[in-house]
């Protein structure tokens, strides 16, 4: 078995006195079973181990990565990334390696989701599939564990683990498809039972399909619409897209709705994450807009220095600048229930699909709803509608005013979002199925 | 390394599987990125593994190691993806089985004139910063970059039903990009294709896209659409550029006849399709002139080989006749299911991941006019070029698209220039509205490197020869607000 902090610290070495060397490593197995029409067909498993380098000579840089880290892959691993280094131009911003310090503890790791057997993956695909009788199933149920390490020649030696699992899946009528997914660290926390629950009775209520054209309606989200919105807003906050006014950000000004407080924090028990980024600084908590007003930004080294600021640890190892990646939405105090209940006339939607961004600026997308669609009327659901197309800006959506309750209900999706439901004044949405 | 690949069969056979197939796999990959005249990334990879498909009852199971050169390790990567496929039998299906393909011992290459890896890094990567700094320079650009993208994969097939193949590809992608910065919007012009140019070929493939020929303009242009007119909103006739028009391919009917999403097997990520296999042979999907194939034999494309990963040869197959939808992209288990022949179209992204159907080049048999004909025909429309976003549902029936650049169209002449142009419509209507469509000089090779599919997900490398086209009554200029 390879150790990873073990091959970091032999990269590093390897790298020597001809440069500064940070270095990662991660073992690990990644499984999923998948199935359609309600049986398993895909049922895949890897084991995988990586390693990658990223060397500064006098501020020329490169990086590379092998999944062959055996003790020649190593060393060309290391010379060809001090070969790639050597024809570069001295980066004036080099901001230098990471210096020591400790990570926080994070717990997202549990052995027996990192190990487990397929059998396990299957129960819960039965259990989702007999919650829907008479429905087609279809969706994946995976399991993944890894062990990961970061070395650098500044001194910095840190290891991680993590763990998740996750079941998302459909159910299946003639006209019409429900969601239920459930994510979590642990396999064992996975209830497929309830999440086909979910997704039956979604699918059920939106077989009874209504017309309804395209317009502007006030909506419901389910909270995997809000990760959709998530995905994209995050961007505005790199501070790599903001110095360069690709960003929506402006921050200290009141751009989105008191409702609204968001930050970062992968040493939160529910995150899914480990305690350092990939250059190897800690990771904190990082609050990004505080009722309704942005505070901050994401940086990695080379942001951070050029704003004379410390790395919030959202480094990717490259020049991309720094991303989000445990964010988190404060809940509200109402219900899902109560939100639909205080709606007159709206739809209530459970997922975004195929969301395409036409200019990061304006955060304008356009997109359609999927696996659950329906009108409410007079505070309660009517029946589905079909999948409608909308076009959207995300900020525009959320500013003052717009938000007009949030869900008590924040739960985490994606590894990455733990979000609840909203409900927001006004969606404009484009088109349908018939154009 | 075919003992390898061997070993992994012999692995599944013995812990019960009714077949087996395993690939194993070196590719070593390059990207350089540069950024405002500088070259910020310079990554380089190298993966080498096994992965072993094993079929029991109604269930593959696949298992993939990282250790393709240990033969133990690949035999138990073999019983691995028996126990797994065994494990499948809790939600059992319909048994799995395989239409007949001939089997093959060979060995194909792709053929490139210049390997890429072999062209200097100081070479490519002063081409990327000089580029990039001829954009930079363009006073309102506020950010330029270009990037280069290559691999070298080798790879080698074995089946238990004796299949024996070994096969080497080249391929090679570029692009540039100008982002101009305005007070409330951004403005984007690329050039290369759909996110760049990208082929089964070596650095040829850069030296022919003339990146230094065209970079000034692609800066200009950028800042040129801050100040231009938004694009009208209505219905009109709609002029789309061939690399607009092969995204409008991939998208609404690559996917829409990979046969998995028409089983439903794609369902709960990628999706299904609107097309209905009993209307096989008889849907109207288009006008007359739309002729689409699905050809993986063309030298040089993106979606190019020798053999499927299922050892079955490159092909080519009608997709639309004169209108008609009459083909599908099937593996093995799906032709089986259908009654269909196996068109030799299931790739895995990597040895790690289990092959599915993916569109090898699909395209569009040329008309007989021409970009400049199309436009000196239309009274009234809007001509656009070049993908800026792009999104379909989930049966690839309703699709918006934005591009980078459009042109209103008066009396056929090309008018005044266009921001933010997007349109959006119907697959079928769409496609019966076509009208004109570019001719044998105008076809060209696109591609895309990064289409997503399956779970986990993969990206596949597809190619879509593509001309110009005209289509009548399209509504555009979709807003937000």
């Amino acid at each position: 078995m390879i150790d990873p902090l073990e091959t970091c610290d032999r990269l590093v070495e390897l790298v020597g006195d001809r440069g500064e060397a940070e270095a990662a490593c991660s073992t690990g197995r990644s499984a999923l079973t998948r199935f359609a029409n309600s049986s398993i067909h895909q049922n895949v498993a890897e084991d995988f181990v990586w390693a990658r380098v990223r060397v500064s000579v006098g501020g020329r840089q490169a990086s590379a990565g092998t999944d062959r880290p055996d003790a020649g892959g190593l060393e060309r691993l290391v010379d060809r990334t001090l070969a790639a280094a050597a024809m570069r131009a001295v980066d004036p911003e080099w901001p230098g390696l990471a210096p020591p310090a400790p990570a926080p503890e994070v717990t997202s790791y549990d052995e027996a989701t990192h190990l487990a057997d397929p059998a396990l993956r299957a129960q819960v695909v039965r259990e989702f599939v007999d919650a829907g009788p008479g429905l087609r199933g279809a969706g994946f149920c995976d399991s993944n564990g890894s062990s990961s390490a970061f070395a650098n020649s500044a001194g910095q030696r840190l290891r991680g683990r993590s763990s998740s699992a996750t079941v998302e899946a459909i159910h299946r009528t003639e006209r019409s498809d429900g969601r239920g997914w459930q994510s979590s660290s642990r396999l064992s926390d996975i209830d497929g039972a309830a999440a086909g629950r979910t997704a039956a009775e979604k699918a059920r209520r939106g077989d009874d399909l209504l017309e309804l054209e395209p317009g502007r309606y006030e909506v419901v989200l389910e909270p995997s619409c809000l990760a959709n919105m998530l995905e994209f807003l995050r961007d505005g906050f790199n501070a790599r897209a903001h110095e360069e006014g690709r960003s929506f950000v402006e921050l200290g000004e009141p751009q989105l709705d008191p409702a609204i407080t968001l930050w970062d924090d992968a040493t939160d028990p529910r995150a899914i994450s480990r305690g350092f980024d990939a250059e190897g600084t800690p990771k904190r908590r990082v609050d990004l807009v505080t009722g309704g007003v942005p505070v901050a930004l994401t940086h990695d080294r080379k942001t951070a220095k050029k704003a004379g600021t410390e790395s919030t640890g959202h480094g990717f190892g490259g020049d991309g600048g720094g991303i989000a990646t445990n964010l988190f939405v404060a809940p509200g105090a109402q219900s899902p229930e109560e939100l639909v209940a205080s709606v007159e006339r709206g739809l209530l939607v459970t997922e975004f699909w195929y969301v395409r961004i036409l200019d990061p600026k304006t955060q304008v997308v356009t997109g359609l709803t999927r696996n659950g669609t329906f009108l409410i009327e007079g505070g309660r659901v009517v029946g589905g509608v079909p999948n409608l197309r909308f076009t959207q800006s995300y900020v525009d959506a959320l500013r003052p005013g717009n938000v007009l309750g949030v869900g008590d209900d924040a739960r985490l999706f994606d590894g990455t979002y733990h979000v609840p439901t909203l409900r927001l004044a006004a969606w404009n949405f484009t088109g349908g199925a018939k154009g | 390394m075919f003992e390898f690949a061997e070993a992994a069969v012999q692995g599944a056979l013995d812990a019960g599987a009714t077949y087996a197939d395993a690939r194993a796999m070196v590719t070593g990959s390059e990207g350089l990125g540069a950024r405002n005249g500088v070259l910020e990334r310079l990554s380089q990879n190298e993966s080498a593994g096994v992965g072993v498909r094993a079929l029991i009852g109604s269930s593959w199971g696949f298992f993939a190691t990282p250790d393709p050169s240990v033969a133990a390790a690949a035999t138990a990567a073999g019983r691995e993806a028996a126990a797994i496929a065994k494990a499948s039998a809790v939600v059992a299906g319909p048994p799995v089985e395989l239409a007949d393909v001939g089997v093959a011992q060979a060995h194909w290459d792709s053929g490139w004139e210049e390997h890429p890896f072999e062209v200097p890094l100081s070479e490519r990567g002063d081409l990327l910063v000089a580029v990039t700094a001829t954009m930079k320079a363009v006073p309102g650009v506020g950010v330029a970059s270009g990037h280069m993208h290559a691999w070298d994969t080798e790879k080698w097939f074995v089946s238990s039903q004796g299949h024996r193949i070994s096969q080497h590809l080249v391929e090679c992608g570029t692009s540039i990009e100008a982002t101009a910065v305005g007070e409330a919007e951004t403005q984007r012009r690329s050039y290369g294709g759909i996110g760049g140019r990208w082929g089964t070929r070596g650095y040829e493939l850069v030296r022919d896209a003339d990146l230094a020929g065209n970079a000034q303009r692609v800066g200009e242009e950028a800042v040129e659409l801050l100040s231009a007119d938004e694009c009208p909103s209505g219905v009109t006739d709609l002029i789309l550029g061939r690399e607009q028009l092969a995204l409008q391919i991939h998208e609404s009917v690559g996917h829409a006849i990979e046969l998995d999403r028409i089983l439903g097997w794609e369902a709960a990520f990628a999706g299904t399709s609107f097309l209905d296999l009993a209307e096989l042979g008889r849907f109207r999907y288009g006008s007359e002139l739309m002729n689409i194939t699905a050809d993986a034999t063309l030298p040089g494309a993106l979606g190019s080989f020798g053999y499927d990963d299922e050892g079955t040869p490159a092909q080519r197959v009608d997709i639309v006749k004169d209108g008609i939808w009459v083909g599908v992209l099937s593996g093995r288990d799906s032709a089986q299911v259908a009654g269909l022949p196996p068109g030799g179209m299931v790739r895995g992204d990597g040895w790690n991941r289990l092959p599915m159907v993916r569109m090898t080049n699909v395209g569009l048999v040329p008309g007989n006019s021409s970009l400049e004909e199309m436009i000196a025909a239309t009274d009234d429309g809007v001509y656009m070029e070049t993908n800026r976003s792009w999104s379909i549902d989930d049966k690839r029936l309703n699709f918006q698209f934005g591009c980078e650049r459009g042109h209103e169209v008066k009396q056929g002449k090309l008018g005044r220039l266009l921001r933010n142009p997007t349109y959006t419509g119907i697959t079928p209507q769409f496609w019966a509205s076509l009208d004109m469509l570019g001719g044998p000089d105008e076809w060209m090779f696109w591609g895309t490197p990064n289409c997503g599919k399956g779970q986990p997900q993969q990206f596949g490398h597809t190619g879509h020869p593509s001309v110009p086209g005209r289509f009548r009554g399209v509504r555009v200029g979709v807003r937000s607000t």
